[in-house]
């Protein structure tokens, strides 16, 4: 069963077969050392530019902010919630480190 | 012809080349006769996309069901009659689940770009609000969604002193601009502003295609009409002034030229990439020069006149001088009557007090009201005779003729209350700072006007990069916990030579901005030379002197709206929990059972 995924309004939300599934403005823990120095980058999401699955996770390509730094820009694709048996479950994005798919593929 | 997307087109492309434009309104009145359930559950996103054509924008996450409904009001014109209709609408359908605690239960929004916004709007109620509207002349069409949105101007334009008269070139580019298959599924929206007054006061320089006033002398003959600049905008953290692409344009031929350009944009903005459609990405990759090539051998058939002498030296709009230029206060017309600009805070107006808006139009007037572009209304056509009487009115006291500067310079956009693309409160937050630099700061020697604008994301819908102080919506932490924060920017306005603010101060928690304005006008006025203006002032300062200007800090302000207002569903509710929202409901309000996956 294919799953729709789609960023909205001008990269406001994630929608996930007609659903609202995550919007910018929340606040996520990333591990992404290149980002900026902090050890972990205190990443506000304010903008979505794309989203892909790899699989195992719906990740997002999301411009924003470490708001410890200031240093701003896209970290890479963010897992937010994956899909099985085409049931998307979104993630406790605001306990969870995240890491850029696109890392994790690579170690 | 120009590259139309052939590669894998987005899926917002897809469904705008399936349905778009007019036909989109038979589709709207079949889901509002079936009821919000009718929409298939697979086709919402596509639904809602299209919808905004029509002028309705979904609202935002635990808001499912409501719209806010746009009305495109061309140059802010209301016609006789035209604001009690929007005050009765209102009233009747704009009234949700939960009272706002500044504006009550039903209220009208008068937005930056000459229009209006009600929200709450039930989908089974447009067919009955549609015929309201358009029975007295009012229209959504096209308030929203990719194409050409209401146009812009001077709000006083065949009232107020005009080099050129830009009223009927903005009624000739409505009519046929608006449900024109030719131009209604652009690659993204399409703002257009006309100004025919010598003061810049319709804010060309941020709009996709602005007509400015300008002339040529011809066989020994002045001409009067219009240069044409492409590519201004402010949103995405990429703000950009139009361009002057050398086209001067008599007002009998600006609808021709703007067919061109607008079929340009068509052709050639980028549908593969909704980030960078704006015409201002391709005036990037293209520069004017061949722009101005494309137009002439691609879009139009006839000879373009290069620019005329513009007037841009006279320009006094938010110009950063002595002049407010905002129509607010008592002017003189044309014709001799006068105009009474009121101070509407943050553009937000209570039904009720709409109405009395309008009955004070009729009383006094002609019955007419006009919408700035600073969320501002005009009551036209007074008698000199009669102005005493209506400045007595009580409904002045509030929207007032001579504003305290602080509640004068404020706009706000929508904010987390409603919007999906907002990171912070907005509106009444905005109220609570106006009133508390009204108490607790004074203005130094000879600034009577002070723009301060609040936009809650990089969206700039409340153009805070031309006010004097600019505030952007973003978080930070404080105590270790998230709180909403606010990006400071400073020294933006437009004029002959416009400039965008710099943002000179990051993630400033909410409650500690006040105090940081405060500062800021106190280094001002210790550090300013003579009568320097605040914008000369901050002009000639380095970096580093800016961001000492701004010393935020905590001060008697409260702020009750620091936590995380986008996770409530409704961040003035009581229970304010996602899970505990009413939405979505049916025709009634009443909470409908979660539809499954």
């Amino acid at each position: 069963m294919s799953v729709a995924l789609r960023i909205l309004d001008d990269g406001a939300w994630l929608s996930v077969n007609d659903q609202r599934r995550v919007s910018v403005s929340e606040l996520w823990r990333v591990d992404a050392p290149e980002f900026c120095s902090c050890e972990l980058v205190d990443f506000i999401a304010e903008g979505f530019t794309e989203v892909s699955a790899d699989g195992r996770d719906v990740a997002v390509t999301t411009y924003g902010q470490c708001i410890a730094c200031g240093e701003s820009g896209v970290p890479g694709k963010l897992p937010v919630g994956r899909i099985r048996h085409g049931e998307y479950t979104g993630y406790d994005r605001q306990h969870m480190i995240m890491r850029p798919i696109e890392h994790r593929v690579s170690r | 012809m120009g590259p139309v997307g052939t590669s894998m087109p987005t899926d917002v492309e897809r469904w705008k080349s399936e349905v778009y434009g007019n036909e989109i309104r038979e589709h709207l009145y079949r889901f509002a006769e079936d009821g919000w359930d009718a929409i298939p559950a697979d086709e919402s996103d596509a639904w809602f996309e299209r919808f905004k054509w029509w002028g309705l924008y979904h609202q935002r996450n635990g808001q499912e069901s409501y719209f806010m409904m746009r009305i495109g009001t061309p140059n802010g014109v209301l016609e006789p009659g035209q604001t009690e209709v929007v005050a009765e609408i209102a009233k009747e359908y704009a009234t949700g689940p939960v009272e706002n605690p500044e504006f009550g239960d039903a209220y009208v929004d008068w937005t930056t770009r000459q229009s209006i916004q009600l929200h709450w709007i039930k989908l089974e109620d447009i067919p009955e609000i549609f015929e309201k509207l358009e029975s007295n002349g009012l229209s959504t069409q096209q308030a929203c969604g990719d194409s050409w949105r209401n146009i812009v101007g001077n709000p006083m334009a065949g009232k107020a002193p005009e080099f050129v008269d830009a009223l009927p070139v903005i009624h000739e580019l409505n009519d046929r601009f608006k449900g024109n298959e030719e131009h209604s599924n652009l690659p993204r929206k399409w703002k257009v502003s006309v100004t025919g007054a010598p003061d810049g006061s319709g804010q060309g320089d941020i709009n996709d295609l602005a007509f400015e006033p300008a002339y040529k002398e011809v066989d020994g003959e002045e001409v009067r009409g219009f240069n044409v600049r492409v590519g201004g905008g402010l949103s995405r953290n990429e703000p950009r002034l139009a361009r002057d692409i050398d086209v001067f344009t008599r007002p009998e031929n600006a609808a021709d030229v703007a067919a061109g350009i607008s079929a340009l944009f068509r052709e050639y903005g980028d549908r593969e990439n909704r980030y960078n459609a704006r015409i201002k990405f391709l005036m990037d990759e293209w520069g004017p020069e061949k722009f101005r090539n494309t137009l002439q051998e691609e879009f139009v058939d006839f000879e373009l006149e290069s620019a005329g002498e513009d007037l841009r030296e006279q320009y006094t709009y938010n110009a950063g001088g002595d002049e407010h230029g905002d129509l607010i206060g008592v002017h003189e017309q044309r014709d001799g009557n006068y105009y009474v600009g009121l101070n509407v805070l943050v553009g937000r107006m209570g039904a009720d007090d709409t109405k009395e808006l309008a009955r004070l139009a009729e009383k006094y007037g002609s019955g007419e009201v006009r919408i700035s572009q600073r969320q501002n209304v005009m009551i036209t056509d007074v008698p000199e005779d009669d102005l005493d009487d209506l400045l007595e009115e009580d409904l002045l006291e509030h929207y007032s003729p001579d504003p305290h500067p602080f509640m004068r310079g404020s706009v706000a956009c929508t904010g987390t209350e409603f919007c999906s693309l907002s990171i912070v409160e907005t509106k009444n937050r905005q109220v609570r700072f106006a009133r508390w630099l009204k108490q607790n700061v004074e203005l130094p020697e000879g600034v009577e006007d002070f723009h301060i604008h609040l936009s809650g994301c990089t969206a700039s819908c409340a153009q805070p990069q031309i006010a004097d102080v600019s505030l952007r919506g973003m978080k930070t932490r404080k105590n270790g916990e998230p709180v909403e924060a606010l990006d400071i920017g400073l020294g933006g306005g437009l004029g002959e030579n416009p400039q965008f603010a710099k943002w000179v101060g990051q993630r400033v928690p909410v409650d500690e901005v006040p105090g940081a304005i405060k500062n800021l006008l106190a280094n001002f006025e210790d550090q300013r030379e003579s009568d320097e203006t605040f914008r000369t002032f901050i002009t000639r300062q380095d970096e580093d002197e800016l961001e000492a200007l701004i010393e935020p800090e905590e001060t008697g302000y409260e702020d009750p709206m620091m936590h995380n207002t986008k996770l409530t569903w409704y961040p003035y509710a009581d229970e304010d929990d996602m899970d505990a929202s009413p939405a979505p409901t049916d025709g009634d309000g009443n909470p409908l059972a979660p539809a499954d996956d």
